[in-house]
């Protein structure tokens, strides 16, 4: 009775342990593949708060000790970060706006033409290389005398927000029911009523996602800013990349910069964790 | 009845017409800023033009000229060994991550939040973040390299390293995305058949290869498209990271193109290279979603 039992909890014993082991390996991937992204942001953080001795140190300073805002204080007053933010503000702003106006309608007439065809425009603009708007619109601006101007830069990042809100609001109209609008024309109303009263209303979370999505995307856009933006209008990123060749090693000021700059998409992106994916994948293919 | 038949399709008609109109302003817009400039584009590739002087007609010539362009030619090779490494480390690591993060476990939410910031932080600051990790001599890269006993790396400083170097960098910011694409997939598969394989015995092993793959490939090749897209057109962390350098060793052709538009003001030059790169894009996505549906019928 005794001796059976014992190898009996012997191996329950050993499969105990195998279990726990393999949990702990588990945790172990877990932590393995999350590391890289808190490192590097983490690294962002740590650079940004010390001063430029800690940060030049070597082996490297971890953990900022005193922490120290001189860095942020200095990109601001010394770099003009405020209005570079400010540029990006009314950039991004001004290129979504427009990309919603134009965009809402025409996602709604896509979904109820079903003239799908169009969003093919939507996959090849995705595929096609920023530079060849780029230089054609250069050209123009430059004829035009608008180079230099935020005006060049908001007409240049329609390129950006236009296809996204199109395509994320054809997407949005074409799940919502045509019963309501239907319903709505039958009693007299026209296409338009129909469209303003009622699938603009119920459109409202596709809206949300579109806004933000187009914000993202011509918020982080680095190119046009670099090319087309003078000394007085740049772009946040292009700012950004200028501090860099202007103080090679000032390595806390470009940390605290480089942190202005995503710590915003970062908060957008909370609040559209879900609709990411479909925004970035836009014009490819569903999966 | 009849009559209201036949007044159905013109009703229909006429709606229809009406949506089309919603359309027109977008037509507009994309026309001015998208459809223009790449007109613009395919005609200035046909001429000899620098910014500041006159245009001359040429035909032909800047694509025949590309053709024996050694430069141009090497940015290729770049461009197609970025794209590959860019490409095919990302799957593998996001269909893993997106393993990992399909089973249940504490702080599940939270762990894959962290995981996927990278994916929408502006290039740029990724790329500022990544050169002072790179530098050589106190860049934290080599510190950690160091503790694990391994001997200091020139990264981007290095011809022969830098390519792989700013691969690192476009793996950071990209498995996430591939990761969510896979895991769409995951969430999407049956359960029954890995029941009935586990009544028969099937390993774990045997589980992920003849049932999890084959299902979620399709969402692997999605991941594969908007990946090699995106790898072709890489620009932002390139540009701020290595300049193409050192000398050319990492220029690709985005590099090479915007140096020939806005550095040499070469833009009827630039023009052909921007049509000839489109090409290249546009027939490495056709061969994917080929591939994709084939894929589909045998599947």
């Amino acid at each position: 009775m005794s001796t059976a039992a014992l190898p009996m909890a012997a191996r329950a014993g050993r499969a105990r342990l195998r279990r726990r082991l393999r949990k702990i390996a588990f945790a172990l991937s877990v932590a393995v593949i999350v590391s890289p992204a808190i490192l590097v942001f983490f690294w962002m953080l740590s650079l940004s708060l010390k001063n430029e001795i800690d940060n030049l140190a070597y082996p490297p300073v971890f953990i900022p000790d005193p922490p120290t805002l001189r860095n942020f204080v200095q990109v601001f007053a010394e770099n003009s970060m405020g209005l570079y933010f400010w540029n990006s503000i009314v950039v991004s702003g001004f290129a979504t706006l427009i990309a919603l106006a134009v965009g809402i309608p025409a996602g709604y007439g896509i979904a109820r033409a079903q003239a799908h065809k169009l969003t093919v425009l939507v996959l090849i603009a995705r595929m096609t290389p920023a530079l060849s708007y780029l230089i054609p619109l250069f050209m123009v601006f430059q004829f035009l005398g608008l180079n230099n101007t935020l005006t060049a830069l908001v007409i240049t990042h329609l390129v950006i927000t236009v296809p996204i809100v199109v395509y994320i609001m054809a997407g949005h109209f074409e799940t919502l029911p045509k019963e309501l609008e239907e319903a709505c024309q039958i009693d007299g109303g026209s296409v338009w009523t129909s469209f303003r009263y009622v699938a603009l209303p119920l459109a409202r979370p596709g809206i949300v996602v579109g806004t933000i999505l187009a914000f993202i995307f011509s918020w982080n856009n680095f190119v046009f800013g670099a090319v087309l933006a003078g000394r007085a209008t740049r772009t946040l990123p292009a700012a950004v990349y200028n501090v860099l060749t202007f103080e090679q090693l000032a390595w806390g000021p470009l940390a605290a910069a480089a942190l202005v700059v995503t710590v915003p998409v970062l908060l957008l992106t909370i609040v559209i964790q879900k609709e990411i994916v479909v925004g970035l994948t836009h014009g490819g293919v569903k999966a | 009845m009849t009559t209201a038949a036949a007044a159905q399709p013109g009703f229909l008609a006429r709606r229809h017409r009406s949506y089309y109109l919603f359309i027109v302003p977008a037509l507009v817009v994309v026309g001015a800023v998208i459809i223009f400039p790449w007109l613009f584009t395919a005609w200035m590739s046909a001429f000899d033009w620098k910014i500041g002087t006159a245009a001359h007609f040429v035909g032909f010539d800047n694509y025949t000229g590309l053709a024996t362009n050694q430069r141009f030619l090497e940015s290729i090779v770049h461009t197609f060994y970025f794209t590959a490494l860019a490409v095919v480390v990302p799957l593998i690591l996001g269909l893993v991550a997106a393993l990992i993060f399909h089973r249940e476990f504490p702080f599940r939410g939270v762990l894959r939040g962290v995981f996927t910031m990278p994916m929408m932080a502006t290039p740029v600051a990724v790329a500022l973040v990544w050169t002072m990790m790179f530098h050589p001599q106190q860049g934290v890269l080599n510190y950690l390299l160091s503790i694990v006993g391994l001997p200091p790396s020139l990264w981007v400083y290095s011809p022969t390293w830098v390519i792989p170097s700013l691969v690192l960098v476009e793996i950071w910011h990209w498995t996430p995305l591939v990761m969510l694409i896979v895991l769409g997939g995951l969430a999407a598969l049956p359960t029954e058949p890995y029941e009935s394989a586990r009544l028969d015995g099937a390993s774990e092993w045997q589980l992920f290869r003849y049932i999890t793959l084959p299902l979620v490939a399709p969402f692997l090749v999605v991941a594969a498209v908007i990946r090699t897209i995106d790898a072709l057109k890489a620009f932002d962390t390139i540009y701020v990271i290595s300049q193409g350098g050192p000398g050319t060793a990492s220029e690709t052709i985005n590099i090479y193109l915007y140096l020939q538009a806005f550095a040499f003001y070469n833009v009827g030059n630039a023009s052909a290279v921007v049509v000839v790169f489109f090409v290249i894009i546009l027939a490495l996505a056709l061969l994917l979603l080929y591939v994709r549906q084939r894929a589909k019928w045998t599947g």
